[in-house]
């Protein structure tokens, strides 16, 4: 039965964010005539505990039915004020928000200009408003147990972590063996605690553990279902030619994606002739060396060693806009470890900032440095050979501090060399539809509240797949990313979006359009009836398929014709 | 005179900069004069003013890009010196020979004080293709040549030019030339910061350039090369964009397709190969990126081997020839890196230090004769050795075998 519309109206004004630019009092005052409005408000901040007291008390004492929110993006806070409306007893899908701080505020100067805007951003949300029609919440039944991507350290820290839990932990991993990028490296900073302490009791509990099943040599090659109902097929990797594996599945209620990252390739940077001089070694090079506790170079003991730092990181134009933050900490210990194996030698590095951000990092700086590792700022420009002595390279560089260019001569040269997202990332990105950030790796939810989660619902990051991290901020990754992944498994079921898009079978032509539109194979033909059925598990309620239908058809709840052209209409008749 | 630095510093993005120093470090000049870009950005950052009265090194930068290829922050650094040096244009405060050079360009189209009507000079000896040319022009023709100043007038340059047209005219290409008409591309200008001048030349040259409807341009020297391709916008008969070559692009297409075969030998009577080290230019390399298509040609050239120098590519070392600096010695005189770069190319064991580049061949050689090496190693255009196996018949001793 229709309702007949109640409508309170909410200004918020987040501080000054909106205030400053925006006439708050002056909008609140101007949705109090618009039609269906019972009360208008505004308020400093909406979020606020006492903001979403004061929708709740109106509800009950107005009676009200329907909330509209004028704050920030509905991507922020739209979960708040539907949470504080279903606890009043308003339906969740009754509340509507005009982004006037995004969309307003933060983008226009002129005051007048920005108020005008904002309430003709709010009528327009009211006049969808009257329209809105309650919908239900949707749960379905989840396959308990995580799939894990990436067999590196945080990929066997959340497979252990699920494990624990008794629910079963898939671990897919691309080479033969576990371990990961970790597995190359000598020791670990700020502890120097040595990676064959480390890594092989890790390896060893994921190995023997009854609830984690391994895949080694494999990738998945494809993904089905959704959230709580994961389907998996895994493939034999292409290098494994002789002893092909058949494709196996895994059906899991989420997945954890762990792939790691690639190391930055010193040929991109010429200049350092990395490929032309023996002696101009990368640190992953510098910690097999380190391991092997040899140093020489065409067994000549170095007498003086260099290091530079930020090689292709921080780098505008290679594509590389970040800082991998872990470069100048291991720097500083294979620095020091170089000056406790060759006491005699000079051991120089070369910076732009240093930075070390994590617990025990800037102690363990203090005490490289205390063993005579001289710091220079003023990255190196070049690299070439000595004339006259092929054994040893120039760098050609600036103390900046000096102000002076130095002509820097070395026996063995480290190229700091950065991290990169892994060549693979674009196709998993595909495979489970994960968007990635500017700098190319995938990208989180939310970089401070959601930092383990994806765009993708049942769908988690951990470790250097999602940004360049240590060991320690991997790890912690890893566990959090484990824990969020539980939580379908554990709760046994998963509410899902009710906003889906329903196919009207009367007027369904069974074209299919629908079916090539939608992005998550939720529309399917009905071959018997030649229509076009739609899951709404599988609905993300996008309306790609409503936006298609040549038939009109399709309804997309939520975002209905009627809604939507109420709120054009009322945009463009003032 | 006092420069306000706050809208320059805006204008050009220098708050990218975070003082690493890779600027300076690779600057060639940075390491025999005062000159300090990442410095001079530093105080453009910093301070309200700049007196540039005191900044006389400004005029040592070469033009040769390598801070800005080295900028991780693509800050791009020489813009600051060519902006400065604007600022000095434009205050009148210009060594006198810059001046001359600049005054020459605006009047006679080359900044060698030579009469524009002498423009034809270089063609002494081939004036029957130079006409054809000519006339091709006019009527409309494929590739144009654009010689070019330094390839027009200067006797050591110029038979480079003629090289040029023998080449063309082997492989039978449909090729015009501007004559009289061509004028300086002005590349250089740009680069002394006279700003005006250029965009002058740019409108003019291109609407004569235009007006050719060739297909594609061809220039004898990386720095035409480089404001065609990077500064002019330059458009076909039809309005597509012209497809802008150096020579040695178009040359190595011809030989790998075919299009240009050679008769002679580089090689000794012996049949010893003769060894050829090869200087990337910094307009050519650096800056656009051409590094494979000059030392195709010379592995294609029979008789000869290539041998590279340490610093080669991406780390060629600058002749000290661009920017302006063919007019102005610059703060330090006796220390030249022409020097540096021909001991480099003798130490290879090379017999020919081979160029791309007028202004390269002109300081190299001077370089050479001044480091007494002229013994030992010749400097030579790839177009020179190219010349040498053009035409010689096949009974060529060495080919033989």
């Amino acid at each position: 039965m229709e309702q007949q519309p109640r409508i309170g109206v909410y200004i918020c004004h987040c501080g000054v964010n909106i205030a400053a630019t925006v006439e708050v009092e002056e909008v609140a005052e101007a949705a109090a005539d618009l039609p269906g409005v019972v009360v208008s408000r505004d308020y400093t901040y909406m979020c606020s505990d006492p903001g979403q007291a004061l929708i709740k008390d109106d509800i009950r004492e107005h009676d009200l039915n329907r909330i509209v929110v004028a704050s920030c993006s509905p991507r922020m806070h739209e979960p708040t004020f539907r949470a504080a409306a279903e606890q009043a007893g308003v339906n969740p899908y009754q509340v509507e928000m005009a982004n006037i701080r995004e969309q307003c505020s933060w983008v226009h100067k002129d005051k007048q200009q920005a108020t005008e805007k904002a309430k003709l951003l709010v009528a327009s949300a009211v006049a969808k408003a009257v329209h809105l029609e309650p919908l239900g919440d949707r749960e379905v039944d989840v396959t308990p147990g995580v799939l894990v991507i990436g067999g590196g350290i945080a990929g066997l820290t959340a497979a252990l972590d699920v494990a624990d839990t008794g629910l079963p932990a898939y671990l897919v991993e691309k080479t033969d063996h576990l371990g990961g990028r970790v597995a190359d490296l000598n020791c670990t900073f700020p502890t120097l605690e040595s990676v064959s302490d480390l890594l092989p009791p890790l390896i060893e509990r994921v190995q023997n553990h009854p609830n984690v099943t391994l895949f080694l040599n494999s990738e998945v090659k494809q993904v089905d279902g959704y959230v709580g109902n994961f389907e998996v097929t895994i493939t034999g990797t292409a290098d494994q030619e002789e002893e092909v594996l058949e494709d196996r599945t895994a059906s899991v209620g989420s997945i954890i994606v762990a792939t790691g990252y690639d190391v930055f390739d010193p040929d991109r940077k010429p200049e350092f002739g990395y490929s032309d001089y023996p002696n101009v070694i990368t640190s992953l090079e510098m910690e097999e060396r380190l391991l092997e506790g040899d140093l020489s170079v065409n067994g000549r003991t170095p007498e003086r060693v260099a290091f530079i730092q930020c090689v292709g990181s921080r780098d505008i134009q290679l594509g590389n806009p970040h800082c991998s933050r872990v470069c100048c900490m291991y720097t500083a210990k294979q620095s020091r470890l170089v000056r406790e194996m060759l006491p005699d030698a000079e051991v120089t590095v070369f910076y732009i900032d240093v930075r070390t951000f994590g617990k025990g990092s800037e102690e363990f700086y203090d005490d490289a440095r205390g063993t005579g590792v001289r710091y220079r700022r003023g990255n190196v420009s070049e690299i070439y050979r000595k004339p006259g002595e092929p054994e040893r390279v120039v760098l050609v560089a600036e103390d900046t501090l000096l102000g002076q260019p130095v002509d820097y001569e070395a026996d063995l040269v480290v190229l700091a060399v950065g991290m990169e997202p892994r060549d693979t990332t674009n196709k998993i990105s595909q495979l489970l539809k994960l968007p990635r950030s500017a700098d190319g790796f995938f990208l989180e939810a939310h970089p401070k509240l959601r930092p383990v989660d994806t765009a993708m619902a049942g769908v988690f990051l951990a470790g250097c797949c999602q940004g360049p991290k240590d060991i320690p901020d991997t790890v912690a990754q890893a566990k959090a990313a484990a824990s969020s992944a539980l939580i379908p498994s554990i709760r046994g079921s998963v509410p899902v979006e009710s906003a889906t898009a329903v196919v009207n079978q009367e007027l369904c032509a069974g074209c299919g359009m629908c079916v090539e539109a939608c992005p998550y194979d939720a529309p399917a033909l009905d071959q018997l009836w030649c229509v076009s059925r739609i899951n709404p598990v599988l609905c993300e309620g996008c309306g790609a398929c409503a936006a298609t239908c040549p038939s009109s058809a399709i309804r997309m709840q939520h975002f209905t014709a009627e809604q939507v052209l109420a709120q054009v209409d009322a945009l463009v008749s003032s | 005179m006092a420069l306000k630095t706050a809208k320059m510093a805006e204008q050009l993005e220098l708050f990218g900069c975070i003082q690493c120093g890779k600027c300076t470090g690779g600057c060639p000049v940075a390491r025999k004069t005062t000159l300090n870009i990442r410095d001079l950005i530093y105080h453009m950052l910093v301070d309200s003013d700049m007196d540039l009265d005191v900044h006389e090194d400004l005029w040592d930068c070469t033009a040769c890009f390598t801070c800005v290829e080295r900028c991780p922050k693509d800050v791009q650094p020489a813009e600051l010196v060519i902006a400065l040096r604007g600022e000095l244009v434009e205050g009148g405060r210009i060594p006198e020979t810059i001046g001359t050079a600049l005054m020459s360009i605006f009047r006679q189209g080359n900044p060698s004080s030579m009469a524009r009507q002498d423009r034809d000079l270089w063609a002494e000896g081939i004036e029957d293709s130079l006409e054809q040319a000519k006339q091709a022009a006019q009527e409309g023709c494929d590739l144009l040549y654009f010689v070019g100043c330094i390839p027009s007038y200067d006797t050591r340059v110029q038979p480079v030019a003629r090289a040029l047209m023998r080449a063309f005219e082997k492989a039978d290409l449909d090729v015009g030339v501007l004559g009289t008409d061509e004028t300086c591309c002005g590349n250089e200008v740009r680069r002394m910061g006279e700003v005006g001048l250029f965009e002058m030349l740019v409108e003019e040259n291109g609407e004569i350039l235009r007006s050719v409807g060739a297909r594609r341009i061809v220039s004898t020297s990386p720095h035409c090369f480089n404001t065609f391709r990077n500064e002019y916008d330059l458009a076909d008969a039809d309005g597509d964009p012209m497809e802008i070559l150096h020579y040695t692009q178009l040359l190595a297409r011809l030989i790998e397709e075919g299009e240009l075969t050679f008769g002679g030998s580089l090689a000794a009577e012996d049949g010893e190969k003769k060894l050829i080290t090869y200087h990337d230019p910094c307009f050519l390399g650096k800056q656009n990126q051409i590094f494979d298509e000059p030392r195709a040609i010379i592995e294609a050239l029979p008789g000869a081997e290539l041998v590279e120098m340490d610093r080669n590519r991406e780390r060629s070392l600058c002749c000290e020839g661009g920017g302006g600096r063919m007019w102005v010695e610059g703060t330090n005189l006796e220390e030249r890196l022409a020097f540096q770069r021909v001991q480099e190319a003798a130490d290879t064991g090379a017999d020919v230090l081979a160029v791309a580049c007028p202004f390269c061949l002109l300081t190299l050689e001077d370089a050479v004769k001044v480091q007494g090496l002229d013994e030992q190693l010749q400097v030579m255009d790839i177009m020179e050795l190219v010349d040498l196996v053009l035409e010689e018949d096949v009974s060529n001793p060495a080919d033989e075998e």
